[in-house]
């Protein structure tokens, strides 16, 4: 009898989960939420990467009024939540006259975000590097801008690999965060079909699709973590 | 023709004004905001804790001399930090209804955000215990300590202080992480703030919680920053 309770509750788990007629009606949404989302993480890794990396290097300049906006911008952002940023602009912009779509929204707020994070860990990077691979770098005729980019940014970055790669991923995974306004990412895609259907089942299509996508990123995220690990001398 | 600039500038300091910094309607939309803290702060004292456990428990047996053990401590760390939280929390307050089990917000929150934060703190934890020298492990069994004393009193209090950086860096993202209870409508500090948008039309309560989170998190943010400066000279 203890057998039938058993199996009755794991029929019903497969029942509420994993439906195997919504899952086949459902999948080609949630592909294309699958899509959305990785254009969406594709272009805040480039955009706030290279933003961070902007202000990092500008920031070596260490020109006081430059260098306080950019420790204000980086400490906002590192101190206000990401979905109150969302809805602030998505809800906000439009009453200044200016409409911008959800995805532009979420591509925007997530890369700023991004940018102030990459932008402390690239710093941190830039005053790890010793002063002799500046002083070397100018005697050989560099000019300061050179020998930044040249010397000092390329062995800056090896340092700044293993916490960056940690903090992108933790950011790119915010792209769930569109949902809220309406951004047609796998969790939004998940979501509707799950009212539609009145079935769990396309919630865990979409938790499987986000665990397909982000474990080979966490997992080759603990391998440069352990290669590029900081060597504290 | 730059009369007419200055008049276009004037118009939209204006609107912005009257958009985002409404005094007026920042001053109706306070209480219901305070009340939103409130509960985001309950949220706070109920799941930093628990993540903090939950994150030690599993830097621990992550330290068994059992290889199947911590090898199911890899799979589910890396399982919780590959699911954006939204997405976990959305699957446990929509989806176990439908297993039958009804779950309140705050239970729901408790429960996904224990999951995700303790494969974080584990993770911080794992490091810290990591840093500390093997040597201290054998002298403190060497005087005839347990290795649960020697775990308790000896390695997790100097592995604490070696990533108290990290753990603030993780407790602050968790902090902001409470924003996403709004979403399966639990009233914090967001949600509420989110009300008052759609009641005023306006964006100033949002620009108002904003400015909340930023005084209760700049002056963790700071200290962060310090530590961090300090750690890497």
């Amino acid at each position: 009898m203890n057998e039938t309770v058993t199996t009755s509750a794991w029929a019903r788990f497969l029942e509420t989960f994993f439906r195997p007629d919504l899952i086949e009606q459902y999948s080609g949404a949630i592909a294309k939420g699958v899509i959305v989302t990785c254009q969406v993480a594709g272009l805040v890794v480039v955009t706030g990467i290279a933003v961070g990396l902007a202000l990092a290097m500008i920031r070596a300049y260490r020109i006081k009024p430059v260098n306080f906006l950019i420790i204000v911008y980086v400490d906002v952002l590192r101190s206000l939540p990401p979905l109150v940023l969302i809805v602030l602009t998505y809800f906000g912009l439009p009453a200044l006259g200016s409409t911008l779509s959800g995805f532009v929204v979420l591509w925007l707020v997530l890369s700023m975000v991004l940018a102030a994070f990459a932008e402390e860990i690239f710093w941190a990077g830039i005053l790890s590097v010793r002063k002799g691979q500046w002083d070397a770098a100018r005697s050989t005729g560099f000019s300061f801008t050179q020998a930044l980019a040249w010397v000092v940014v390329p062995q800056a970055i090896r340092l700044t690999v293993a916490p960056l790669t940690n903090r992108t991923i933790a950011i790119t995974k915010n792209t769930a965060l569109g949902m809220v306004i309406g951004v047609p990412e796998i969790l939004n895609e998940a979501s509707t079909a799950q009212s539609f259907s009145g079935s769990a089942t396309p919630l865990m299509m979409g938790a499987i699709a986000y665990i397909l996508l982000f474990i080979p990123i966490v997992v080759a995220g603990r391998w440069i973590e352990t290669r590029f690990a900081w060597r504290r001398s | 023709m730059d009369r007419d600039a200055v008049r276009v500038a004037a118009e939209l300091m204006n609107e912005i004004y009257l958009s985002f910094f409404n005094f007026e309607i920042m001053r109706e939309a306070l209480p219901l905001l305070l009340r939103g803290l409130v509960v985001t702060a309950k949220l706070c004292v109920a799941v930093i804790p628990l993540g903090i456990i939950g994150g030690l428990v599993l830097a621990v047996m992550s330290q068994s001399n059992s290889r199947s053990l911590r090898i199911a401590v890899v799979v589910f760390v890396d399982l919780f930090r590959a699911i954006p939280p939204l997405v976990l929390l959305i699957l446990i307050y929509s989806g176990l209804p439908f297993a039958g089990i009804d779950i309140s917000p705050f239970a729901a929150v408790c429960v996904g955000f224990m999951l995700n934060n303790s494969a974080y703190y584990a993770e911080i934890y794992r490091a810290g215990i990591e840093s500390v020298d093997r040597g201290q492990t054998e002298a403190a069994r060497s005087t005839g300590m347990s290795s649960a004393q020697t775990m308790s009193y000896v390695v997790l209090p100097q592995a604490t202080r070696n990533v108290l950086p990290d753990l603030l860096s993780n407790t602050i993202e968790v902090v902001k992480l409470t924003s996403i209870a709004s979403v399966v409508a639990l009233q914090e500090l967001l949600y509420a703030a989110d009300m008052a948008r759609s009641l005023t039309y306006n964006a100033s309560p949002i620009v108002l919680a904003a400015a909340i989170y930023l005084l209760i998190l700049w002056p963790v943010v700071r200290l962060l920053s310090m530590m961090e400066h300090r750690v890497g000279n």
